[in-house]
């Protein structure tokens, strides 16, 4: 009798764990859900509302700022005005697309075929092309930053969207992703195929690109979310603000205009969401596969 | 026949001219730059490396890096543990979980320029919060609390990020071992302890060298919350590379990236070496 109440309060004291376990797990979830919620709350909160909970921020004085989760009085006020009535907005969410779309067509286009002849061929040079291209890959921006300012200088390309793009393509990051992916496919197959008569770049366009192509979307769902938040790139090699994106953009509006801004936030953090929940799976494949060799 | 050792070449070409005009000759020229003066090109052997040591500003921003990913690493690293062994005996909730953190690293550092600021002004949300619980409100930007403003962000950005990472670690300790400890009478402190820390430890390296260099990205929020000088705390490196680009100090820019790169190489071949020894 005594041992098995005994067992009771152990299962209890289990499941109190697994509760608070859980808690804490789901607080720091709603952590890092917060500025989400917070962005969407904001866009569809209407200007006096908004006025009303940030104006110790704006004009000082007593009080401090308050924060609704959600509007009083939604409004798509706020929406309309970033679709058609700020060409400003249009002018640099077109460019952000140009970069991002820009960087990844090159990557696929230059950077498969090289994880490809990295992944499946020896040749002489290749163990230092490798090391050169994981140590790229490590380096962060501020290492390149001068070297890449004198080729883009000389190629007269400064302060176009091609000083952000053309670096941008030949990132040897998606290269090793792609790598790492490539890698996994058996030597055997590409053997046989080779039996049959297939030449090498057939091989590579019928089997190795469908064979690899959780690694390509994989380095590519990445890619999008770093182009889509390029910051130091764009700041260093573009002057003129109407090349601008996003990114440097949202940070310049006014907090006199804390509705449209927030609203403006909102929708540049739609297309990297979308993308985010589309290939969450390969996101992770991708993370982990940059790090950790299986 | 002997041209076909050549096949991988021709895949490797496009990308490697690329990579060589972009990225290697130019490094390579900034090399030889570091070594010469900025202008008339004449050889002053280590004398930029002399100045970039001897000038305040790069002392600063240098022990602010270092103390920065000193802060914040461990805590990213023990936090992120924590939460992948946890989520690991979960079953029911771990999908949603994971990938709630790993949305911030979908977030733009632009989308929450705003939010950081509403949050951290002196007249913010989380000094609202404050005076209400009794405490007094902190000048959250303009104080040595910007550090922690920034470790903050860091963390935030990059839970997700470590949690994927130490999962895919934790995987790769065989199930046989825990259940063998298990029947030998070993409860769960002893399984960690014993089991765990020991068989996370090849992943461990990699880990702790990739939060380092995602630490560098940590600027983006920084650089737009607070601008081109922010306060002295959370001045680093990454700044003054952009305020010389900006004065286009050609010299101290060449010595500066050589002496982080060498930094970067040298950090890159320890983890090689913990990759082949695999």
């Amino acid at each position: 009798m005594e041992k098995q109440e005994y067992k009771a309060c152990m299962h209890m004291g289990k499941r109190i764990q697994r509760a608070v376990c859980l808690g804490v797990l789901l607080a720091m979830a709603f952590l890092s859900l917060g500025p989400v919620v917070f962005l969407m709350g904001g866009s569809l909160m209407g200007s006096n509302e908004m006025e009303e909970c940030i104006r110790p921020v704006l004009r000082g004085g007593d009080g401090y700022a308050v924060w609704k989760l959600f509007p009083m009085y939604p409004t798509l006020k706020h929406l309309v005005e970033v679709f058609f009535d700020s060409p400003e907005f249009f002018q640099m969410f077109w460019n952000s697309m140009k970069i991002t779309a820009g960087t990844l067509l090159g990557q696929l286009l230059v950077g498969m075929p090289s994880a490809w002849g990295l992944a499946h061929y020896s040749f002489p040079g290749k163990k230092a092309v490798y090391m050169l291209y994981i140590v790229l890959m490590m380096m962060p921006f501020q290492v390149t930053m001068l070297s890449e300012y004198l080729v883009l200088d000389m190629l007269g390309i400064m302060d176009t969207l091609w000083a952000v793009i053309l670096p941008g393509v030949f990132s040897t990051f998606s290269v090793f992703i792609m790598y790492r992916f490539f890698s996994g496919i058996p030597d055997a197959i590409i053997e046989a195929a080779r039996c049959d008569g297939a030449g090498e770049f057939q091989i590579f366009w019928r089997m190795g690109i469908p064979l690899g192509s959780s690694g390509i979307i994989s380095a590519m769902v990445l890619q999008f979310l770093e182009c889509w938040n390029l910051i130091e790139q764009p700041v260093t090699f573009l002057k003129t603000k109407s090349l601008w994106p996003l990114s440097l953009y949202l940070p310049q509006i006014s907090m006199e205009k804390a509705g449209f801004a927030l609203c403006a936030s909102m929708v540049t953090l739609l297309p990297a969401l979308l993308v985010f929940l589309a290939g969450s799976d390969y996101l992770e494949q991708g993370i982990t596969a940059a790090a950790i060799k299986e | 026949m002997g041209w076909k050792k050549y096949t991988g070449w021709l895949f490797l070409l496009p990308g490697f001219l690329g990579v060589s005009v972009f990225y290697l000759i130019p490094f390579l020229d900034v090399v030889r730059r570091s070594f010469t003066q900025a202008v008339g090109g004449k050889f002053v052997g280590l004398a930029n490396y002399q100045m970039i040591f001897g000038n305040q500003a790069f002392l600063m921003a240098a022990k602010n890096t270092l103390r920065f990913a000193a802060v914040c690493l461990p805590l990213l690293l023990v936090i992120s543990l924590g939460i992948a062994v946890l989520l690991q005996k979960l079953e029911a909730w771990s999908g949603f979980l994971k990938g709630a953190y790993l949305i911030p690293l979908a977030i733009p550092a632009a989308s929450v320029v705003l939010l950081w600021k509403l949050l951290f002004d002196g007249r913010g949300i989380l000094n609202g919060i404050l005076t209400a619980a009794g405490q007094s409100g902190i000048d959250w930007m303009n104080t040595g609390a910007s550090f922690g403003v920034l470790v903050f962000s860091y963390i935030w950005k990059n839970l997700g990020y470590d949690v994927v990472l130490w999962i895919a670690g934790l995987s790769m300790v065989p199930k046989q071992v825990y259940e063998a400890a298990r029947v030998d009478g070993a409860g769960e402190w002893r399984c960690f302890f014993y089991i765990t820390l020991p068989g996370i430890r090849p992943a461990a390296f990699t880990i702790v060298v990739i939060s380092f260099l995602n630490s560098f990205k940590v600027f983006r929020e920084a650089y737009l919350v607070a601008g081109n000088y922010p306060q002295d705390d959370i001045y680093l490196l990454q700044h003054l590379f952009q305020n010389w680009f900006r004065e286009l100090s050609v010299d101290k820019m060449a010595s500066g990236a050589v002496t982080m790169a060498a930094v970067i190489f040298f950090l890159v071949c320890l983890l090689q070496k913990s990759w082949d020894q695999k």
